[in-house]
């Protein structure tokens, strides 16, 4: 049932001062129709080992692992071809800007197009079609009139929508969505969530949520994996972690909300656990 | 008691200038705000981006005039659409800024942040200034020796602590707090709040603070004021606007807010399997 496994994935980036290892033997595995949240504070390496699986890090990166595999399928084996065919169809990935994720001298209509034509063989008409049905799958007001738009006459909540529109273009079986709420308003953030989660339920999709926001785990994970310094701290149906979390840094990162406060001060992480213990 | 800040009727109006296919307009980002914050409170002004928030920090931070209305600052009229304030009024109200990325200046050492505000609003000698600024780093819960330090060797939460050190170098009695938490991470901003609590507690500090994260907001503030579109929608105690928040906007805002209660996350996983057996089925 995995649709994506990882096994003792390792990256390493090559710094003027020696090697910095960003992801230290993670293992992970998502189902279809699954959402996995893999949650962590900045510097965690959450977002640095899904960008290793779409093989959209820098040169300086060492990736190794153990195993990666989609669907049966060795990415690591895969020769750049072959990897194209994967990421972008079957595997696509939203990002944390919107805006800045868009190109801004082409019109959305043109970006999604541009997408149906490379990946779906789709022009003219029946491009332009199916772009209007996305469009209107990820509910954006007056399909046709935007369709014309730039991405800097939309507002961040609709540039996030054309993203998942463009992301969704090819009928995905996987997408990875990194921070895809992070730069927008609650209430924005509040549609752009209930949007992923339909379209996950009503594509069967697996979707794998980059977040650093306990609430937006809350709120949409089915699995949670809780990364710290690139090592693996935790994982867990959602409701056991929020319910009885084993590890003391989750059980830290709980004890942060401030809506969990119970007296005049905010509990801290090494009030949890000293930094030492986890190196 | 005179509230160490009030503004009666607020208006903020921002000239957009027109083209050939455009004839030029203003836009009002604030209409007509009251408010008051008492000595040692902390004000909370919530809203989506947008609304009008920064707008109204701002003109209280005396960064930017109110284009109508009337300021007062510990009882005193405020106007600074003619003349910039002096250091005697800048000295009472500072400002910490949301992105402690952007508000350090990367060439500037840490000490020579901290003595800037010393050496533009007062005469205190150079010995002094050091002096202070080294105790300040402490105050933070930073140490004397970054003072010859640069601001890229801190990490974010260390910086916002030097944002909020440099606002307190001139002893204000009010600080205005522009998103200070929201670029910082979970742990980090629960450190950066705890310290916000303690210097209130010390120094009889007076905040407002400015934020669109409901658990902040339950957190740390005593009053709170939702704007939406540059008005003041609701406005109240805390314990008031939480237990019975009554414009369809505040509601609206508490829908969207993430909860992370057991119970709501159980209901959740409850909802999802029945939908996914009803799909099987």
């Amino acid at each position: 049932m995995s649709l994506l496994t990882i096994r003792n994935l390792t990256v390493r980036f090559a710094t003027a001062t020696g090697s910095f290892t960003a992801v230290d033997g993670v293992d992970l595995s998502v189902n279809r129709g699954e959402v996995l949240a893999i949650v962590g504070e900045s510097g965690s390496g959450k977002s640095v080992s899904m960008l290793a699986v779409m093989g959209l890090l820098p040169d300086t990166a060492t990736v190794t692992a153990d195993q990666m595999t989609y669907d049966g399928q060795d990415i690591l084996a895969m020769t750049p071809a072959q990897r194209r065919k994967l990421i972008g169809r079957e595997i696509t990935m939203i990002f944390q800007e919107p805006v800045a994720s868009l190109n801004p001298s082409f019109t959305v209509g043109f970006q999604i197009e541009e997408v149906l034509r490379l990946n779906l063989g789709l022009s003219g008409k029946a491009a332009r079609n199916r772009a209007l049905e996305l469009f209107r799958a990820v509910g954006i007001p007056e399909p046709e009139e935007k369709l014309k738009a730039y991405p800097h006459q939309m507002s961040g909540g609709q540039c996030q929508r054309v993203m998942i529109a463009i992301a969704i273009a090819s009928n995905p079986r996987l997408l990875i969505a990194d921070e895809p709420t992070t730069a927008l308003d609650v209430t924005i953030q509040k549609q752009i969530l209930d949007l992923l989660m339909s379209l996950q339920e009503d594509y069967g999709m697996g979707l794998i949520l980059i977040t650093h926001d306990m609430g937006v785990v809350a709120e949409t994970a089915d699995r949670v994996v809780v990364q710290y310094k690139g090592r693996k701290m935790e994982e867990a149906e959602v409701l056991d972690l929020f319910e009885n979390p084993q590890s003391p840094y989750t059980r830290a990162l709980l004890a942060a909300l401030p809506e969990h406060a119970t007296g005049d001060r905010l509990p801290t992480v090494s009030d949890f656990f000293d930094k030492e213990a986890v190196r | 008691m005179t509230p160490v800040v009030e503004g009666r009727a607020i208006v903020r109006d921002y000239h957009v200038p027109g083209n050939m296919l455009r004839r030029a307009r203003n836009v009002r980002a604030v209409k007509g705000i009251d408010f008051s914050v008492q000595k040692g409170k902390t004000l909370a002004i919530v809203g989506e981006s947008g609304s009008g928030k920064s707008t109204l920090a701002r003109i209280i931070a005396l960064i930017d005039p109110a284009s109508g209305g009337e300021l007062l600052i510990e009882g005193q009229r405020v106007d600074i659409s003619a003349r910039r304030p002096g250091p005697e009024l800048r000295s009472k109200v500072q400002m910490v800024f949301q992105n402690p990325y952007g508000s350090l200046n990367p060439r500037q050492k840490i000490g020579d942040v901290l003595t800037e505000p010393l050496i533009i609003n007062t005469d205190v000698p150079a010995a002094e200034r050091r002096d202070r600024a080294r105790a300040m780093l402490q105050k933070v819960g930073l140490m004397p020796e970054h003072y010859n330090r640069y601001p890229h060797m801190f990490s974010g939460g260390q910086r916002q602590r030097i944002a909020i050190a440099r606002a307190l170098m001139l002893n204000p009695s009010l600080l205005v707090l522009d998103e200070p938490v929201s670029a910082l991470d979970l742990s980090v901003q629960a450190q950066v709040l705890n310290l916000l609590a303690d210097l209130q507690d010390e120094m009889g500090l007076t905040y407002v603070f400015v934020s669109h994260d409901l658990s902040v907001v339950r957190y740390i503030a005593d009053d709170v004021m939702v704007i939406s579109k540059g008005e003041a929608v609701e406005q109240g105690t805390r314990e008031a606007i939480f237990a019975n928040p009554t414009h369809p906007y505040t509601r609206q805002l508490f829908a969207a807010t993430p909860v992370t209660d057991v119970e709501a996350i159980r209901a959740r996983v409850a909802r999802r399997k029945a939908a996914r057996q009803g799909t099987v089925a």
